[in-house]
């Protein structure tokens, strides 16, 4: 028989269990992935040298990735409890700290987004300023340039998405967190969705189907993944092994098997697999489904993350 | 340089919380947070119980993750004593140390910053214990330099039993339960 454990803490947001984030981390973590997956497309698409035609993805994900990617920092911003102070963050750089990489990263991103939406502008800003047009203009008679653009995009898409994973194995409090396999699947999620909402957006129906495809692949990759993880937590420490029962009969079973497993991963795959075999039409659904469960995984690993803990079993009452 | 360390006598602490009531009056802690409190923890089965009755706070760990992970730099390890500390101007909130805690012994003030046990470390730099380890009416404290060989905490725990809280999460701890 465990311990009976008595405390006489009971500080908000630690007691009775860890919940120190709310919806505004998983929902940054899942824009970060999403985004990190766009620039990573989109940089494939530039060393492709697609971005010659007009109907190029590489002139909506750029633009799209700006706009997400700031509502990401301001659901990380509404997440801060000190706001006033959020320049601090500049004004050091922590190399133990990943959120101190995260905060130098974006600073990156924001700049090679807008270099790389530059090389194929969407009609109506190339309408809206002559710079624009200018600049789109001598990027685009300089390949070289556009090819560095794209590496540039790669490279820095690839930073981000590991990012929101490593930003919370980092903490190697919570056992479910602990280890290495959320960067690479949290990236992979963020591939995931992007490539299913650049099936969504393409206008080139070839074009499209390639990116169900990709989807394809990253949806695989992260199940392998999530199996990797499972195992590696069950052959670990006893918290770890606890931290495992949480999707395993625990508190987070039906939102993990249903939502992240099912409906985000297993039934998108089935359908988009179907489609992209001509044995049914191209729908929203799978793409859909793809993006909701890329958010449901966020929630629930930030979620059942604070929950675990290395002295697992312990609850902590107030007497 | 010292390396501040507190050993606690858990055949000695009866669980009045003066402790606890000390440092909320010499810290201003707010009404409804701690910065230490009281844990009672049985074990065994009926009728060969065993109860540990513990004062606990910040472990002031040697590899401090809540220090490691701050992006700002706030949560820093302070001289002399190797006491773990945050800098009330430089906290942005982030609440990235109250998880990677695995004591669980942060906490966010009012005010917006990160918050927790000091050590006193106003009252260590003017030669005097730590508010919770001056009043204990069973003086199960012992607080001092675990660095040196001839402090009272050296000595202590050189003579007696000692365990600390949660070894595994590997942040060596420098909180000690004598037993």
């Amino acid at each position: 028989m465990g311990p009976e454990f008595y405390i006489t803490r009971h500080n908000e947001l630690i007691d009775p269990v860890v919940a120190v984030w709310s919806w505004q981390i998983p929902v940054y973590l899942f824009l970060g992935g999403w985004v990190a997956g766009m620039m990573i497309l989109t940089g494939i698409s530039l060393l492709r040298g697609r971005y010659a035609q007009r109907s190029c993805v590489c002139s909506t994900l750029p633009v799209v990735g700006l706009a997400l990617l700031s509502l990401g920092m301001l659901a990380l911003f509404l997440d801060l409890e000190h706001k006033l102070y959020v320049w601090r963050l500049y004004t050091t750089f922590e190399a133990s700290s990943p959120m101190s990489w995260g905060a130098w990263i974006l600073l990156l991103v924001y700049p090679v987004l807008a270099l790389t939406g530059l090389v194929r502008p969407p009609s109506l800003l190339l309408d809206l300023s002559r710079t624009v047009r200018h600049a789109s203009t001598w990027l685009q008679s300089r390949p070289h340039v556009v090819r560095a653009a794209g590496g540039l995009s790669i490279g820095a898409g690839m930073a981000l998405g590991i990012y929101t994973g490593i930003l919370l194995s980092a903490l190697g409090a919570r056992p479910l967190w602990a280890g290495g396999l959320l960067g690479p699947l949290f990236l992979v999620s963020g591939l995931s969705t992007a490539a299913a909402f650049t099936h969504l957006v393409a206008s080139d129906p070839g074009e499209s189907r390639e990116f169900a495809l990709v989807d394809n692949m990253a949806l695989t990759a992260e199940i392998a993944i999530l199996a990797l993880f499972m195992l590696g937590l069950l052959s670990g420490s006893s918290a770890q092994v606890a931290a495992a029962q949480l999707f395993l009969g625990g508190a987070y079973t039906a939102p993990f098997w249903v939502l992240v497993v099912l409906v985000g991963i297993v039934v998108p795959l089935i359908v988009q697999t179907l489609a992209v075999t001509h044995r049914i039409a191209h729908t929203p659904v799978a793409p859909l489904l793809v993006m909701a469960g890329g958010l449901a995984l966020r929630f629930v690993f930030v979620q059942a993350g604070q929950v675990s803990h290395w002295a697992h079993g312990v609850s902590t009452l107030v007497p | 340089m010292a390396r501040y360390g507190m050993a606690i006598d858990t055949r000695q602490c009866v669980g009045c919380m003066d402790c606890v009531v000390a440092c909320r009056a010499e810290n201003g802690v707010p009404a409804g947070l701690a910065r230490d409190w009281i844990a009672y923890e049985t074990t065994g089965a009926f009728p060969t119980l065993q109860m540990e009755i513990r004062s606990e706070r910040c472990n002031h760990c040697d590899r401090p993750p809540c220090v490691a992970c701050c992006p700002t730099g706030a949560s820093h390890v302070a001289q002399p004593g190797h006491i773990v500390l945050v800098t009330h101007g430089e906290c942005i909130g982030c609440k990235a140390c109250l998880a990677s805690c695995p004591y669980d012994a942060r906490f966010v003030h009012p005010e917006g910053y990160a918050d927790k046990c000091t050590f006193c470390a106003h009252r260590v730099a003017d030669g005097l214990d730590p508010a919770c380890a001056s009043v204990c009416p069973s003086r199960c404290f012992t607080f001092g330099d675990l660095d040196d060989p001839n402090s009272a905490i050296s000595r202590t725990l050189a003579s007696r039993r000692s365990h600390t809280l949660l070894p595994a999460a590997g942040t060596g701890p420098r909180i000690f339960y004598l037993d």
